[in-house]
């Protein structure tokens, strides 16, 4: 057995270093939020933090990785800061606010007052997802200092060159400068906006790791882990809020079922032909315990909590056969009353399909027909020839699948429209029940 | 990617005594330190191995072994689950635990669970091409 006594002067040059990055990165959100407060200039809380990096990576290797590394990087980092503020005049306009409260006070421990931590941890984030930036300059921001990404890493998981995501940040913050984006939280409806644009950051990353959007079309593991950490990070320090436990809840259940997505030869497979028994048990039992917390008494469900609920149907049920179908139709008319949007409507005609029949989720599909943002999407024309076929339309319903196929992205996807159709029998079997997939509601 | 992070018995855990109240509040601190960071999805305690028992199998034999069990060091007392991005950022988290057996020594082992990041095995062979030359072009060969 190997051992070697970790921080010591006996491991190896590269291993020290190795555990100074790590530490480095499990520290540098608190860290750079810490000193953002301090010093109210992002560019500078960062700089500082670098700086704080660098000392580790001097001092370490010789001394050690200290007891508190979180503490020792942030008086670091205010010491830094103190030197700069004597030494240099650039600091001009920042001097006054910054010399009393960077005065010789003791650094503050950065894990030692919970909720100041979450306070700064929370600022950050409002800052980082600003609306003033755009969404991929949000991502971007978030996954740097919220998640201490380097830029190399945040390339690798969107597949864009390096540069870009390097502009990308250097511009978004130069936009935040330019707006005079205060560090502060804001209160009441400010609050509630703002909340909302780092929930939708957190999903888009989620999103981009579950479903990419270019790409291989493969999961991306890490971004969805980088964006279920974080939706625990915020679930922890704003509990109160419905909607952050409601996307931290849709995020565990949906990730439980990223094993059975895919099929042995990497097709997918649609919701209810999963293997339940390859859903994740950890995932959708922290999924539920988060849905319970958003179910806030006398408060209305939000979207995410609502899309969340409809997930929650799926994890519950022991067979796709089992699904609470009425259930899931009335959360979709829930969902389609708080965020109302072409697509809801499909997916609600699909549930109503399983719930009461082909006739009656007819009606909404029809009514879909002429909505723009649904010209050529192949899940249309893909619900609503199986729903002619389920009423004995037999030909009617093949020439829709046929232009489904035709409208489908993928290869595989093609292939397979075009086989239903060909063989003119529905998925789902009128009696006795039998549901499988009409169409995939949710992946 | 996640780690199961177990603690070890010792003779003291294994006489199911329970802990000082001092280390059942430093270990609620870490825990909180650990879900505040977003690492933690599970953690329990175990009871002692002789309230437990073993089925050993051999061929199509079962066989019930009541506990306790005698080697001692190579028991669980308690585990984690970790979500973390490196086993060296698991290592950090652990390094920062609490000493579960003040007084003694004990080991806390941390072993990589499997899944679908590990999923090179089901990337079909187009995907998997698509991805290395997207990643060429990424970092510049050709």
């Amino acid at each position: 057995m190997k051992a070697s006594t970790a921080g010591s002067v006996a491991a190896g040059a590269s291993e020290v270093r190795d555990a100074v990055r790590t530490v480095f990165r499990m520290e540098s959100a608190r860290l750079v939020a810490g000193l953002s407060r301090l010093v109210r200039d992002l560019d500078l809380a960062e700089e500082l933090a670098q700086d704080a990096l660098v000392a580790a990576l001097e001092r370490w290797p010789e001394s050690g990785v200290p007891d508190r590394p979180g503490a020792w990087l942030m008086a670091a980092a205010r010491n830094r800061a103190v030197d700069r503020l004597r030494r240099e005049s650039w600091l001009g306009r920042r001097r006054e606010a910054l010399a009393g409260e960077l005065g010789p006070s003791p650094a503050p421990a950065p894990d030692a007052d919970g909720a100041e931590l979450g306070d700064d941890l929370l600022r950050l984030a409002f800052v980082a997802c600003h609306p003033v930036l755009l969404p991929e300059a949000r991502v971007a921001l978030a996954l740097r200092l919220l998640c201490g990404l380097g830029t190399d890493e945040i390339a690798r998981a969107f597949l864009v060159p390096e540069t870009t995501v390097a502009q990308r940040i250097v511009r978004a913050k130069r936009t935040l400068a330019e707006a005079r984006v205060p560090f502060e939280l804001p209160g009441g409806a400010e609050r509630e906006a703002r909340l909302a644009s780092v929930l939708q950051v957190v999903y888009l990353v989620f999103n981009e790791g579950y479903a990419p959007s270019s790409g291989t079309g493969w999961l991306r593991p890490a971004l969805c882990e980088e964006a279920l950490r974080l939706g625990r990070v915020l679930a922890r320090i704003a509990p109160e809020e419905p909607e952050v436990q409601g996307l931290s809840a849709l995020m565990e259940l949906q990730a439980s079922r990223a094993a059975a997505r895919v099929g042995p030869g990497g097709e997918p497979v649609l919701l209810l032909d999963q293997d339940r028994g390859r859903w994740d048990r950890v995932l959708i039992g922290r999924g539920l315990a988060a849905l319970e917390r958003a179910a806030a008494p006398g408060r209305a469900l939000g979207p995410y909590a609502l899309q969340a609920s409809i997930a929650a149907c799926h994890a519950r049920a022991p067979t796709a056969s089992e699904t609470d179908w009425p259930r899931i139709v009335a959360l979709y008319d829930a969902l389609a009353q708080v965020a109302p949007s072409p697509v809801v409507e499909l997916n609600r005609a699909v549930a109503v399909s399983m719930a009461l029949g082909p006739a009656a989720a007819m009606e909404i599909v029809d009514a879909l027909s002429e909505e723009p943002s649904l010209r050529g999407y192949h899940l249309l024309p893909c619900v609503r020839g199986e729903l002619l076929l389920r009423l004995g339309r037999v030909e009617a319903g093949r020439a829709e699948l046929r232009r489904a196929a035709a409208l489908a992205a993928s290869a595989r996807e093609r292939k397979l429209l075009l086989e239903r159709a060909a063989s003119g029998r529905p998925v789902v079997r009128e009696a006795p029940a039998s549901p499988r997939a009409a169409a995939p509601p949710a992946r | 990617m996640r780690f199961m992070v177990m603690v070890r018995a010792t003779k003291d855990s294994e006489t199911g005594a329970l802990p000082d109240p001092k280390l059942v509040e430093e270990m609620g601190k870490y825990n909180e330190e650990l879900a505040r960071a977003g690492v933690l999805l599970a953690g329990e305690g175990l009871h002692p191995s002789s309230r437990g028992a073993r089925v050993r199998f051999s061929g199509s034999k079962r066989t019930v072994i009541d506990g306790p069990f005698a080697e001692t060091k190579e028991l669980i007392a308690g585990y984690w689950l970790f979500q973390v991005r490196s086993l060296h950022e698991a290592i950090e988290w652990v390094k920062r635990a609490p000493n579960p057996f003040p007084g003694q020594d004990s080991e806390v082992e941390i072993r990589r669970v499997y899944e679908l990041a590990d999923f090179d095995a089901v990337l079909t062979p187009e995907a998997r091409e698509r991805e290395q030359r997207l990643q060429d072009k990424l970092s510049g060969h050709p």
